[in-house]
Formats: structure tokens, C-alpha cells, sequence
């Protein structure tokens, strides 16, 4: 009424109404379900019913996006950087100093299709690099696994690889114990809520703060079911350096390890079920291979160091009482191990001792019969008893990108929505971790993200590939790297290389590494174009992502308003390019975007409940919940009691199993192992990785000494709470107000670092004042919020900063926009693997003395 | 007539800022006439958030405390405005952004720093209670609708079904309103979180060369040597007596084992602490 038109549309905080009026949007809310759509579940658990309410919930940084969409900082028109001139000076040492004026898009057009033909031509096949971020505005039609994909195969371009940042110690850990590879390494949790809410005493939250990070996608769908919880008296244990937002709500017992001190107190805590019996015996005996090797370590045969309780205590600083204690809880009542905010994440995942962190995770549950009751993984983020057999597909399913190898599409959609396929040339690919070397032509090399089986991680490749050329053009899509891969000041480095001849930027906001293009293509918002997706619901290596939701919520993306000033959707700018280059039709096949939209709706389930008409009308589709009976069986349970997989999800492949198809693990043994055979076969000798998890003291930390002087502060840097990533920060938005997210300081919005109270009083800190965060690797200035939510010797700074502002050179000066990244380390966590160790990082914090940049 | 006032729980409120940030939604930019306009796009906190640490690593808690404009009964602001303010007879204060033009120092009339300043429009500004939603047929306002957890919820009844809540749930107001002016009607439930004090610890005993948790020996609080709480250490050994009134002055705690106090020790209660692990 009153004008106002309803549309809806999709984050990644969740699905969303979109009020318009006069073509201007007014206001986002959450989804509230009416009578008629699907039904709702109900779990029966102790005596109690419970039921989620009839809404969607959606992050708090969705609430920001009307003040980002209409944000001052938008890319309106196509630019040019005042001092590139592409048929003379390109002057490639001022990006990321020199102004932009406007261009026309034909101008901007014809220049990036005339660089893309031109560096193909002098330089060959490999010349040109396109990279992006790992998140996108929603939809399967628009994401970059689809149009961008499609767009930068029918080129030929180099290939980024992405190390499995979000996964790390899982996937190159975890995943030589229980297989589990298509998920990275992490574990599935069918049914997992269920279980939990009948069966469990306990949770242990590990390195898990899903208040913070809604697992992933997951909104605040999981805090009721942990209101629920905590209302039966499932009793809960948060193991993390912070304070965390999940243990402020509900309460339990905080244990606050020194960070990046990974399995130490694991090891302690299988001590003491050892040595007091508090461990499954018969499990252990029946469903893994290699516990007396584990056992001989922790009591301390093989090294003569008993891994006690005490002895954790000099690592992790928490007292060995502390330990022992939880220990004992834990070996005596049922209990859920949440590790990481999503099963299989988790800042501790991402540091040096990463991998040991997660492999012994895997230890601790075999010890104590992981899929029996009560027995399993999660902190009832996953698991919801939604109807996982309706099939929609999720964005890494590869929208109509065409491509076989680097998207899911050939699992359903191949099939389903047959589309012409397109295929790189180009075999030259590159370890994201790595780019800035690449561009400055060093020879690189990396291990990959393979899902396919768990010796597809040790095929080592390398930069550049023969025959190809280095990069000489980057396509850059998106422009968050400053804020979120290791040691970050390399990317400005590289990018002010005269190796690189042209660099675009096809982003929305003008932010970050936008700033060092030479040209810039204004991209639109989803909400200023059609797509169509499900919330959370992302495929992939994240297969029934969507479980996390209380409701499978299925969107027509409507678009809500026109794009905003000369901006285009992603899809229209590439296909603009495509025309230029002769590609039109062949990236296209003649449709436009809500043609697309509709030809995957076909190819999906809807339209056995829904007509193409009602969907577009409505704009959602919520999914029934399926009768009780129908309910996927819990992960494990099938394991723990010797039967075959009963699962809904095929992996792994048929070929992957041992013995026979559905009957075991992907391991050799097809048990838990202890002791990993991959390793065994690959690299049986490697000290960084040995076949049987160890501890392993970080190679940034407090036992490296030197270092540890000069840098006396362990660096957490966790995912920001009221961003996602770099993705809803900066640009002028309504966030920058939460005070906890950034702080106004003489007139600039500063991002955050936390530091216990007494480390800060010894150095003349003062709450809310600005302070210089350093080590060898950079500096970042920040205002400082005082607190006992952490220990002293440890501070906490959100990664995720959209916003790079050296104060200097760039790459080489103090920064401002609060990109923590410029601090941690660029190195692999151990050799063979290709990874980041976020969450290592030594620093020193000083007051900052304005002018200090000097 | 039914009138409208906030109920929030303290004890389910974790700092996700949905409630500030869609109040921003709403009015950032936005004018609804006949009710205000539009927010500046920063700096004002219609809904503020307000926090509270309490006690000394690794025994602590938090506290958040939302406070949007609390549509007092009484209001000093309606007093000040000479008609530039009212209070509707559903409860909902208003201040009408034409009458009070100007008028910067009616952000001084708010006892409780409700009331922000618009630069740009020159105008007074506060929370509506959404009262342009309310009266298009919305059942709650936009920060109610947002809040994830349940903490933020909205009343809308007769007065004495109001009064009769207080009671039975414990709620309750703001302390500093005891002292200032106006009858604030938005409700706190465990409101002790935010303004009350704890005393908390750990138990430890020596068993041979380590220690160990004491779990379930007997805690009891004692004020002018009388007991006001007892309780068993948890199964970490820890124990917290909260809901103590701050600068409360002198507590005894006594550590019972096997009926015999084993421990003594006094505790002048200013803020919540954390007392350094006891070692029995
Ligand atoms: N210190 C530290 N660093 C970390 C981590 C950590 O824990 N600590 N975590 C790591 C993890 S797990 C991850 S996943 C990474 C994430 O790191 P990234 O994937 O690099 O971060 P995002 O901010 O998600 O990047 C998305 C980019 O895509 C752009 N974009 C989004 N939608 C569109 C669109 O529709 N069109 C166009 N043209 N552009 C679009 C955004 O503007 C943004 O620049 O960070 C990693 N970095
Ligand atoms: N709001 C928001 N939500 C997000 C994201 C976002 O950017 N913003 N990103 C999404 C993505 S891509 C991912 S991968 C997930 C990440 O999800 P997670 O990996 O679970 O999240 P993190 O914030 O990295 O880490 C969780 C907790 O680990 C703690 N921690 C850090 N180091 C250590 C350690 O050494 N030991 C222990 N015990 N704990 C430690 C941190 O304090 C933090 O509270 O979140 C997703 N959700
Ligand atoms: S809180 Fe302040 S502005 Fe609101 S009604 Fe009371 S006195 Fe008036
Ligand atoms: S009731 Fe409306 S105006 Fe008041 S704080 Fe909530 S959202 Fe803001
Ligand atoms: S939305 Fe609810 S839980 Fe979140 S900050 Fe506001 S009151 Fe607290
Ligand atoms: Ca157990
Ligand atoms: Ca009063
Ligand atoms: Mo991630």
C-alpha cells in the first residue's frame, strides 16, 4: 500500500523483504512466513516440543545495505586513472596514488577488450590474470563461479587456485584421519539438532563463536536451538583466547588458551582419559586403527614427555586443573564438540598449529565414539530436520558459468540445465596466496584445493606453467585482498610493477584494491539486477549447506530498483566485453539474466509445487518440512554402529571406497585413524606433518624467542561480527556506527583492537585511544578497546577491513583503514600445503603519536 | 486505552546491534510525516547500547543494555517542550519536528540522554517507537522485529496487565530513574546483569604434586555474619554470588568441606571481583 511495492530478494545474512517506492528502496527486513507457506518441523526432545518461529533472522550487516547500496562510495561510472594512457605513459608505479576521471563505457570497452586481445597476442596464453574474492552479492545466475567464470574461460586466462582458507587444519589435517575430502576435510551433521537436544549433556564450543559467525550463511537460525539448549541444561564450554559472543549469551565455563597453541590441550585432555579409563574402549577397538602409537605419545613412551594436563599448562597457560576437569566432564557424559562456529572451521584452524588442532579434534571423538548418541560434532548451527531430497542448487553448482572443472556443475546441473559448456585453454593456474610473487614474475608454487580424494592435496604445481607467458594483465574482480589475505602491503607492491601492463577493476565500491586499476567498470548491487537463489545454500564443498536454516528459504531475486548511476550488473559487463572480443552469443546463448533465471528454476524441483508465475509474483518458495519419518538419518550414526552410509549426500564417489561402496570411511583402513596412512604414503618423514598428530610448537610464537621479545602479543584476527569480510565495511555505511565494529576519532571511523587491561596500562594505553599495532611485516593503526575478555599477552582485531589508506608509499607505510592482514604472515602453515596461517602473528602495540608516519 | 511500553530482557541481549541498525534502516534518510524525519546517516543512537564487563580475567561476564527513548509517563520532555512534544494517550512521546525547530535545548530536558541533535534539519530527534508502522497496522516496531534472540519485546495492554507483569516477572527500571524526573516505560528483566555486582572464584586443592578442581564443597555468603546465599562449587570449582548491590560494602565467604569451614575470607564488594584461586 501507500505506493509501496514488496519485492524480496537474498543475502548472505539471509533472505530479505525490499520495500520500493518512486524506485527507491526504503527499508530491508527479515522474512515473516505467511499460512501458506511450507510447514515447520517440530522436534520432540526430553519431555519438550520445540519449533522454530515462522520467520527468516538476518545479520545485522543486512540491516546496513540500504546505506551501501545508495552509498557514496559507489562506482557510478567507468574511470580512468588520470595517468594511464594505454597507447602511451601507463605510468604503473602511481596505482594506487593517482586520481580517476570519468570515461564512457564504450571508451572503457574498448580499452579492456583491446588490452585483453593485445596481451594475449604479444604474450601468449597465461598473460592474463583474473582473481576475485571468495564471496559475492547472492544469486546462482550473477555469482562469480557463474558469469565471471563463463566470461574468463572463453578468454583463457590464468587460474587462481584458492587455498581452503575457511578449512585449513581440516583440509590438510583432519581429512588423513576420517576422509571426508568433498567437504574439505570437515564433517557432515544430518540430524545432528535432533540428537543434540534429545541426547547430549554437554557442548564444547572450540574455537566456536557461531553468534558471531552464523556458521556460515546461518543468520541467527541457530540461537534459538541454543536458547533450547540451554533451557534443557545441556551444560556448555567455551575454549577460546576470547570471550567470545556465544559464551556472553549463553554462559558456561570460559577457558582461555594462549592462542595458536593448537592440539596441547587436546593431548592433555586424551592423557586423562588414558590414564583414568574415560574413553570408549570398544569403539576405539572396532572402528579405528593406530591408537597405541597415539597412546604411546601422549603418556610420553616415544618422547619421554607425558602430554599431562600440567604439561599443556606451559603451552596454553590454562591451568592443568582447568584441564583435568573438563576432561573428566567430558569422558563421562555425552558430548557434542563444536570446532569452529561451523563443524570444520574455526579461527584455530588457521594458524601454525592449525593442522594439529584439527587432526587431534578428529582424535578426541574417535576416543570417545563419535555418531553414538549424543556423541558428535556441532553446536546445533547444522542439522536441522529440513527436507534435504528437494533439490535447488547452490551458488558453487556454477549458474550457467559452463565450466566442468572448477564448479559443481556436472554433479546435477549439467544435466538439469543444459547450457553450452565453456572451457579454459589455459592451463596455468596460481596459488591465490601467491599472486603478488607471480606478478613480480618469481617462481611460485602450490599444493591444490582438490575435493576429490584425499591424495588430490599432494600434487605439487608450480608458476609459471610451461610454455605459458607471466602475467602481464590483471583482471582484478572484487577488491578485498587488503583486508584479507597475509602480509597485505604485498599487494600494493606488486601492483605498482611495470610487469603488469593493465590492470581493470570491476567492482561495486570504490575501495580497496579498486584504487590501484587503471580502469574501473562500475558493477551493480543484486538488488538492481534478477537472480535467483537459496539462502545458505551454497553446494560445493559445503554440500546441504542450507541445513543450517530452520526453514529452506528459495528466492527470485527481484530487481528492486534500476542500477544505480552508469553501473551495470556483472553479467551485462561481461557480456558487453564478450560482444567486443566476438563472444556475445557464445557467453550469452541469446538470454538475459531473468531468461537464466527462469532456465534454472526449470532445472531444479520448484516446479513441481510452483509455477514460474507464482514464484516470480511471491518472490520465495519455503520448503515443507518433511514428515518425521522422512528425516535424514545422524551423520556418524551409521559408522558407529558398522552399517552402511545412510547419509543423504553420494561422497565420497563410489571408486573412493575400500571395501565396497557405502561401507566405511575414505581413509585406507576405511576407519578413524589415528595414525594417517595418506601421510604414511606420502610423506612419512615430514617433522611438519607426521603421520601421527603431535605437538608441534608454532614457528611464530612464544618458544621462538627472539621474536617473542620483540614482539611479546599474540595477534587473534576472527572474522568480523557486523561484516562479512570485507563486504559490508567501510563506505560510508550505517555499520561504521556500532561501536564495536569501528570507533569515531577525530572525525575518522577507526577499526578495532582488543587488549586485555593490564598489557595496556603497562603501555600508557587508554580506552578508546588511538594506538600503533607493528611488527616486521607492517603497521596498522587502531583504536584500542580495553577488556578482561582476554588474557594478557593476547589482543584481537577483526579481519575484514574494506578499507586500505596507507598513510605513506603505499605498501611500505603505517595504514589507517585497519587491514590487519598487513600484519600476519604470508607463509604456508607447513611446506606442502597452500594455506594461510591467519591467527599466527606476533605484534607490538604502542600509543599512536599522530605524525609518527613521517 | 492500550497502552504501549518496551520490555527488554538483559539476560538475552548479545551486542548483535539488529535493533540499532534496522532503527537506522527505518529512518536514516527517510521522513515520515506527521512523525519525524529523517535521521542523520551517523551519529545519532536512537537506540543505544549501552555495556557492562563485569569482574577481573578469566571470571567474567557481560552485559548489554538497550535503551531507546523509554516513552516516559511524566516526561520531563513533554514538560519542556510546551507543545513541541507529546505523549500520545497510547504512551508513545513524540516530538513534532516543526514545532521544535530549533530547539536544542529540549536534548537537555531528557533525563536519560534519549533525545539527539540533527544538525542538518535543526530538530530534536529521539525514538518514535515506530509509531508510523504501529499505526499502519504493524504489530511491533522495526527493532523488536529485527531482534534475533528475544530480548527486545513491546507491550501493548492495559496499564494494570502492565503492572501486574512487573511484578510477576520482576521487571524493572532504570536505577538512575529513581532519582531523575519522569516515570520511564521501558521494562528491564535481569536488569542485575547490568547494575549489580558479583563475587566469584574458583576452588583448588593439592592432590599430591597437582592440583585439582574442587567441585561441590559448600560456599556460603555471609553478610554481617549472616548467611544471605550458600552454593556448591561447580565442576570446575568455581562459585559466583551475584545480584549484590554495588559499593554494598563488607561480605564474608566461608568454605565448607565435609561440615567444617575450612576457608574464611571478607570481601569489600565496590564493583564485581573475581577473587584469585583459592587453594584449600
Ligand atoms: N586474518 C585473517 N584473514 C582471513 C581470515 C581470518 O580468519 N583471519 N579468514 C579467511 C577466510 S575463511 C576467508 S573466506 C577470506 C575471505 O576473503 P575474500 O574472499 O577476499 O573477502 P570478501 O570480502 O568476501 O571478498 C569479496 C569481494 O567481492 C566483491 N563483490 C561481492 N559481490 C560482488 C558483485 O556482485 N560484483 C562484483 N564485481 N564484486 C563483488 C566484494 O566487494 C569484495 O571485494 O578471508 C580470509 N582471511
Ligand atoms: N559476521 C560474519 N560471519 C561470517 C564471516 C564474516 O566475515 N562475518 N565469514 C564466514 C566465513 S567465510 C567463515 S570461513 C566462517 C569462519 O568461522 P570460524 O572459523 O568459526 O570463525 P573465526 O572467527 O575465525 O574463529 C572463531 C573463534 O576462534 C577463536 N580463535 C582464534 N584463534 C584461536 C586459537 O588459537 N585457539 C582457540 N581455541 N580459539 C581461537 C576466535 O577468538 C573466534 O572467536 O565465518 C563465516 N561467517
Ligand atoms: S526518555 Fe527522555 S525523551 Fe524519552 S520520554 Fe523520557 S524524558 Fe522524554
Ligand atoms: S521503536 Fe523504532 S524508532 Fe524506536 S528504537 Fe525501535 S526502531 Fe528505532
Ligand atoms: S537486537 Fe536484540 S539481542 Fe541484538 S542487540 Fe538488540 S536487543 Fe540485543
Ligand atoms: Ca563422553
Ligand atoms: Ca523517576
Ligand atoms: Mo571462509
Amino acid at each position: 500500500g501507500g505506493g509501496v511495492t514488496r519485492y524480496v530478494n537474498n543475502t548472505n545474512g539471509g533472505p530479505v523483504f525490499v520495500h520500493v517506492k518512486d524506485g527507491r528502496i526504503l527499508r530491508i527486513t527479515p522474512i515473516q512466513f505467511d499460512e501458506s507457506d511450507g510447514a515447520s518441523w517440530t522436534i520432540h526432545a526430553r519431555g519438550r516440543s520445540f519449533t522454530p518461529p515462522r520467520r527468516g533472522t538476518i545479520n545485522p550487516y543486512v540491516f546496513g545495505l540500504r546505506s551501501l547500496i545508495y552509498s557514496k562510495d559507489r562506482l557510478l561510472y567507468p574511470m580512468k586513472r588520470v595517468d594511464f594512457n594505454p597507447d602511451g605513459e601507463r605510468n604503473p608505479q602511481n596505482r594506487g596514488k593517482s586520481g580517476y576521471e570519468r570515461i564512457t563505457w564504450d571508451e572503457a570497452l574498448d580499452i579492456v577488450a583491446g588490452e585483453i586481445r593485445r596481451v594475449k597476442k604479444e604474450h601468449g596464453p597465461g598473460a592474463i590474470l583474473n582473481s576475485s574474492g571468495s564471496h559475492h552479492t547472492w544469486g546462482n545466475i550473477g555469482y562469480w563461479l557463474s558469469a565471471k567464470t563463463r566470461f574468463m574461460n572463453s578468454i583463457g586466462s590464468s587460474h587462481v587456485v584458492h587455498n581452503p582458507d575457511s578449512w585449513e587444519g581440516w583440509f590438510w589435517g583432519a581429512m588423513h584421519h576420517w576422509g571426508n575430502s568433498v567437504r574439505n576435510g570437515a564433517s557432515d551433521t544430518y540430524g545432528t539438532i535432533e540428537d543434540c537436544l534429545k541426547e547430549a549433556e554437554m557442548i564444547v564450543f572450540w574455537s566456536s563463536d557461531p553468534e558471531s559467525t552464523s556458521g556460515v550463511y546461518g543468520a541467527f537460525e541457530g540461537t534459538v536451538r541454543r536458547q533450547w539448549a540451554k533451557s534443557l541444561g545441556i551444560k556448555m564450554v567455551h575454549i577460546d583466547p576470547y570471550y567470545n559472543h556465544t559464551a556472553a549469551l549463553l554462559g558456561g565455563k570460559w577457558i582461555a588458551p594462549r592462542p595458536d597453541t593448537g592440539n596441547a590441550m587436546a593431548l592433555g585432555i586424551a592423557y586423562v582419559w588414558i590414564t583414568e579409563n574415560l574413553y570408549d574402549r570398544e569403539y576405539v577397538a572396532e572402528r579405528t586403527t593406530g591408537f597405541e602409537k597415539w597412546q604411546a605419545y601422549i603418556l610420553g613412551e616415544t618422547d619421554g614427555i607425558p602430554k599431562t594436563p600440567e604439561w599443556q599448562e606451559a603451552e596454553t597457560n590454562v591451568p592443568g586443573r582447568v584441564v583435568r576437569s573438563l576432561a573428566r566432564q567430558w569422558g563421562s557424559c555425552k558430548t557434542y564438540l563444536s570446532p569452529g562456529g561451523l563443524a570444520g572451521f574455526g579461527g584455530a584452524c588457521r594458524c601454525a598449529t592449525g593442522i594439529e588442532w584439527a587432526r587431534s579434534m578428529v582424535c578426541l571423538m574417535a576416543m570417545q565414539g563419535l555418531g553414538k548418541p549424543g556423541v558428535n560434532v556441532g553446536c546445533l548451527q547444522q542439522g536441522a530436520p529440513v527436507d534435504t531430497h528437494f533439490y535447488f542448487p547452490g551458488y558453487a553448482e556454477g549458474g550457467f558459468s559452463g565450466d566442468l572443472d572448477n564448479t559443481g556443475l556436472r554433479l546435477n546441473m549439467y544435466q538439469r540445465m543444459p547450457q553450452l559448456p565453456s572451457m579454459n585453454p589455459v592451463s596455468q593456474i596460481i596459488p591465490r596466496l601467491r599472486i603478488p610473487e607471480a606478478i613480480l614474475g618469481e617462481s611460485v608454487e602450490g599444493y591444490p584445493t582438490d575435493p576429490k580424494s584425499i591424495e588430490g592435496q599432494f600434487r605439487k604445481f608450480g608458476y609459471p606453467a610451461p610454455g605459458h607467458s607471466p602475467i602481464h594483465l590483471y583482471y582484478k574482480y572484487g577488491g578485498s585482498h587488503f583486508g584479507t589475505m597475509g602480509d597485505s602491503n604485498r599487494y600494493a607492491r606488486a601492483y605498482r610493477s611495470d610487469r603488469l601492463e593493465f590492470v581493470v577493476n570491476q567492482s561495486i565500491w570504490f575501495e580497496g584494491e579498486a584504487k590501484f586499476a587503471d580502469i574501473l567498470l562500475p558493477a551493480c548491487t543484486n538488488f538492481e539486477r534478477w537472480d535467483i537463489g537459496e539462502t545458505a545454500n551454497s553446494g560445493g564443498y559445503s554440500h546441504h549447506q542450507f541445513i543450517q536454516w530452520n526453514h529452506r528459504v528459495i528466492t527470485m531475486q527481484h530487481k528492486c530498483i534500476e542500477p544505480l548511476g552508469e553501473s551495470r550488473s556483472d553479467y551485462q559487463i561481461f557480456l558487453d566485453l564478450a560482444e567486443r572480443l566476438g563472444l556475445g552469443n557464445l557467453f550469452s546463448e541469446a538470454m538475459t539474466e531473468l531468461d537464466w533465471c527462469r532456465r534454472l528454476f526449470d532445472g531444479s524441483d520448484l516446479p513441481g509445487r510452483v509455477s514460474w508465475k507464482q514464484f516470480l509474483k511471491k518472490g520465495y518458495y519455503v520448503v515443507p518440512a518433511p514428515a518425521e519419518a522422512n528425516r535424514a538419518p545422524v551423520s556418524w550414526r551409521w559408522f558407529a554402529e558398522g552399517r552402511t552410509k545412510d547419509v543423504p549426500e553420494l561422497a565420497p564417489l563410489p571408486a573412493d571406497y575400500t571395501s565396497q561402496w557405502r561401507k566405511g570411511l575414505q581413509t585406507q583402513s576405511g576407519k578413524l585413524e589415528f595414525e594417517s596412512s595418506s601421510l604414511k604414503r606420502f610423506a612419512p618423514d615430514d617433522p611438519e606433518r607426521p603421520p601421527l598428530p603431535t605437538y608441534i610448537p608454532s614457528w611464530e610464537g612464544h618458544h621462538t624467542k627472539e621474536l617473542y621479545a620483540k614482539y611479546p602479543l599474540n595477534l587473534i584476527s576472527p572474522h568480523p561480527r557486523y561484516s562479512f569480510h570485507t563486504m559490508f565495511d567501510g563506505k560510508d555505511s550505517i555499520i561504521n556506527d556500532v561501536r564495536d565494529h569501528r570507533l569515531l576519532i577525530d572525525g575518522y571511523y577507526y577499526w578495532i583492537v582488543r587488549m586485555n587491561r593490564e598489557d595496556a596500562q603497562r603501555r600508557g594505553i587508554e580506552h578508546n585511544s588511538l594506538v600503533r599495532m607493528f611488527n616486521d611485516r607492517g603497521e596498522v593503526v587502531l583504536a584500542a578497546q580495553l577488556t578482561d575478555r582476554l588474557p594478557p599477552g593476547t589482543v584481537h582485531s577483526a579481519e575484514g577491513s574494506a578499507i586500505y589508506e596507507p598513510l605513506g608509499e603505499p605498501g611500505a607505510s603505517p595504514d589507517r583503514g585497519g587491514c590487519i592482514n598487513v600484519l600476519t604472515p604470508s607463509r604456508n602453515i607447513i611446506t606442502r600445503s597452500h594455506s594461510t596461517p591467519s591467527n599466527t602473528c606476533l605484534v607490538q602495540v604502542e600509543p599512536w603519536r599522530p605524525g609518527g608516519e613521517a | 486505552m492500550k497502552k504501549y511500553a518496551f520490555i527488554i530482557d538483559i539476560g538475552k541481549c548479545e551486542n548483535c546491534h539488529n535493533c540499532f541498525l534496522s532503527c537506522k534502516d527505518e529512518h536514516c534518510g527517510n521522513n515520515w510525516p506527521g512523525y519525524s524525519t529523517s535521521q542523520p546517516l551517523h551519529g545519532h543512537r536512537w537506540l543505544n547500547i549501552r555495556q557492562k564487563e563485569r569482574g577481573v580475567f578469566p571470571l567474567i561476564d557481560i552485559a548489554y543494555l538497550p535503551q531507546p527513548c523509554m516513552h516516559c509517563d511524566d516526561a520531563p520532555c513533554v514538560a519542556a517542550g510546551n507543545g513541541a512534544v507529546q505523549k500520545r494517550e497510547d504512551g508513545i512521546v513524540l516530538i513534532d519536528p516543526a514545532k521544535a525547530r530549533g530547539r536544542k535545548e529540549l536534548l537537555a530536558a531528557c533525563p536519560y540522554g534519549a533525545i539527539w541533535w540533527n544538525e542538518e534539519e535543526q530538530v530534536p530527534q529521539k525514538c518514535t517507537l515506530c509509531a508510523h508502522l504501529l499505526d499502519d497496522g504493524w504489530s511491533v516496531p522495526r527493532c523488536v522485529q529485527a531482534c534475533p534472540t528475544g530480548a527486545l519485546s513491546i507491550f501493548h495492554g492495559d496499564e494494570s496487565e502492565l503492572r501486574q507483569r512487573v511484578v510477576d516477572e520482576e521487571l524493572a527500571i532504570l536505577p538512575e530513574a529513581a532519582k531523575l524526573k519522569g516515570q520511564p516505560q521501558c521494562y528491564y528483566k535481569n536488569l542485575y546483569r547490568y547494575s549489580h555486582s558479583f563475587i566469584a572464584g574458583s576452588l583448588a586443592e593439592k592432590v599430591g604434586e597437582i592440583e585439582d578442581c574442587v567441585i561441590g564443597a559448600t560456599v556460603r555468603l555471609k553478610k554481617n555474619a549472616e548467611v544471605v546465599a550458600e552454593q556448591e562449587s561447580d565442576d570446575f570449582g568455581d562459585f559466583k554470588f551475584d545480584n549484590l548491590p554495588e559499593n554494598s560494602g563488607d561480605y564474608q565467604i566461608e568454605i565448607v568441606r565435609d561440615g567444617m569451614v575450612v576457608r574464611e575470607l571478607s570481601i569489600d564488594v565496590v564493583q564485581s571481583c573475581s577473587v584469585s584461586t583459592i587453594i584449600l
